[in-house]
């Protein structure tokens, strides 16, 4: 095992929601390079608690890449310097000694910020809550087998449903955009049988209510880069090619009633 | 500096909730961001139809002064005599022009969106990872190349440009005199040559992008989007630069 030493880590530091907030440097004098960078962080906050000083806030839960509560702007990326991969599964071998490390929360309008590195992303369960689930009978559980799938579908819908809701798509969009999010969201429903009920309504009601918080997409593709999952822009594609067919579609359905 | 935190609100499923009333298709879609986009894309490849007929039309400026100016009077004579003279020709400028404006009021649509969504910039320097200098210019290429149309229609079009700085004056009819007499001034060819270079950045992204925006993806077709983008703005920038290098080379003259 060996150390990465005399590291300086520039931090976000904001008290509240209403502070305008500034970087702080702290000196991290050695750590070993198995910490994960959330290790790192606990290691810092250790100290300036025994120093009486406050510690810095931020997300984290599972540790293990599945939960999507972390996040952080690593020196500029979302994420940090390691593709296809969360803060928290980030390691500090990834990183050399005597550098720098610059250390931001999320910025998006629709993330505001708590606390230092902390975002609030309730946003995005907004956006869920607006069609992201399924009708299903209630009452004894079926067969799993009961629906068959053709295997690429299947494939493709369980690639987008590996989204983790970290909102780091957000973070990377140089719009502040969360189509990444959404198409992904979608997409999976969208792609299976046991979505297609509320196939139409689920990709008009979750596009609106994502705009009501995020920016418009530029096809960039800096989220598909940001993506501790690695998604695919196509479930962008996917959503954008579903919404318009929703918005004659639902105008029939509509006109039925 | 105060961003407002969100309460949380009732878990609803709103999918199924109250009944909008709906306002007409069109301009309840090109309300959404995706809409837009959806406009931007179709005056994208509308613009993107003009500008490649545009430059093919002008390759008869090799053919010589008969060629190009018979060109000339052949758009002023599209349809007839089912159309009068130049009526076909006004009603594709028409169009034209309402998809020029509707590409940009969808972009300064799109930006005012995009800037609400980052309130508070990134106080650090942001690393990009994949995008690239033209995805990231396309407002300053679209400004640029709105400047340029507006000097080449004064330039070839009304002609008060055309006329500044050359011993001649503007002949209308003489499309050849008057493109050679315009580029044989050295700023003016460089200020040709500069603009097409920008519009094949902005197309570069944009042939690109307007896949994405119409949904058009598909695993069959996905790998020749890039290709389609780079060789229609390659294609475009070969072409529309060579006149006035040709001109200035003297392979073109009078
Ligand atoms: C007149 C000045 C122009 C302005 C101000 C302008 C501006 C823009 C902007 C800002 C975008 C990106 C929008 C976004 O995704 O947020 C864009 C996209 C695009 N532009 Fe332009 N543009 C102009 C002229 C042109 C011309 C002359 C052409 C074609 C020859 C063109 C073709 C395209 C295409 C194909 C796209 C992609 C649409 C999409 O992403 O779906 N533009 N333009
Ligand atoms: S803490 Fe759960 S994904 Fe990183």
């Amino acid at each position: 095992m060996t150390h990465l030493t005399n590291l300086t880590l520039k931090i976000w530091r904001q008290s509240g929601p209403d502070d305008g907030g500034h970087f702080e440097s702290y000196k991290v004098d050695e750590i070993s390079d198995e910490a994960s960078f959330l290790e790192m962080l606990d290691v810092l906050n250790e100290r300036l608690i025994n120093e009486g000083q406050e510690a810095v806030v931020f997300d984290h839960d599972c540790r293990e890449g599945i939960c999507g509560t972390c996040s952080l702007m690593i020196d500029g990326v979302a994420h940090g310097p390691q593709r296809g991969t969360a803060t928290c599964q980030l390691h500090m071998r990834k990183f050399t000694s005597n550098v720098e490390i610059v250390v931001e929360p999320w910025r998006a309008t629709g993330f505001p910020i708590i606390k230092d590195l902390m975002t609030d992303r309730a946003a995005l369960d907004r956006i869920v809550e607006a069609g992201g689930y399924i009708t299903a009978p209630t009452g004894g559980a079926p067969d799993a087998n009961l629906i068959p799938v053709a295997k690429p579908v299947a494939d493709a819908a369980m690639d987008a449903a590996e989204c983790i809701g970290c909102g780091a798509c957000v973070a990377a969009c140089p719009n502040g955009a969360a189509n990444l999010f959404t198409g992904a969201k979608i997409t999976h429903l969208n792609l299976l049988p046991q979505g297609q009920a509320e196939r139409f309504s689920r990709a008009e009601a979750m596009v609106e209510k994502m705009e009501e918080y995020f920016g418009s997409c530029t096809n960039h593709g800096e989220c598909e880069a940001a993506c501790p999952k690695s998604i695919s822009i196509d479930v962008i594609a996917l959503m954008n090619a579903d919404y318009l067919k929703s918005k004659i579609k639902n105008r029939k359905s509509l006109s039925r009633t | 500096m105060a961003q407002a935190i969100q309460t949380r609100g009732p878990v609803t499923g709103s999918a199924a909730g109250p009944k909008k009333r709906r306002k007409f298709f069109l301009i309840d879609l090109y309300s959404t961001a995706v809409g837009k986009k959806y406009a931007m894309a179709i005056s994208g490849i509308a613009l993107m139809g003009y500008v490649i007929a545009h430059a093919i039309g002008n390759l008869k400026m090799y053919l010589g002064p008969e060629d190009i100016n018979h060109y000339a009077e052949f758009l002023r004579e599209l349809l007839v005599p089912l159309a009068p003279r130049t009526v076909v020709l006004w009603i594709l400028r028409i169009g034209l022009l309402l998809m020029a404006i509707l590409h940009i009021h969808a972009a300064y649509g799109l930006t005012l969106i995009n800037r609400k969504a980052r309130s508070v910039k990134y106080q650090s320097p942001r690393d990009y990872q994949v995008a690239n200098f033209a995805s990231r210019t396309m407002r300053w290429s679209g400004i640029i190349i709105l400047l340029f149309v507006l000097w080449h229609l004064a330039d070839l079009t009304w002609g008060f440009a055309n006329a500044v700085g050359t011993d001649g004056t503007f002949h209308r009819g003489d499309a050849y005199g008057n493109v050679v007499r315009s580029f044989n001034r050295v700023p003016v060819a460089i200020l040709y040559i500069v603009a097409n270079i920008v519009l094949g950045i902005h197309l570069f992204h944009g042939a690109w992008s307007l896949f994405q925006s119409m949904g058009w993806n598909n695993p069959r077709f996905n790998k020749w989007r890039r290709g389609f983008a780079t060789g229609f703005a390659t294609l475009i920038v070969v072409i529309n630069v060579s006149f006035p290098i040709a001109v200035l080379a003297g392979i073109v003259s009078t």
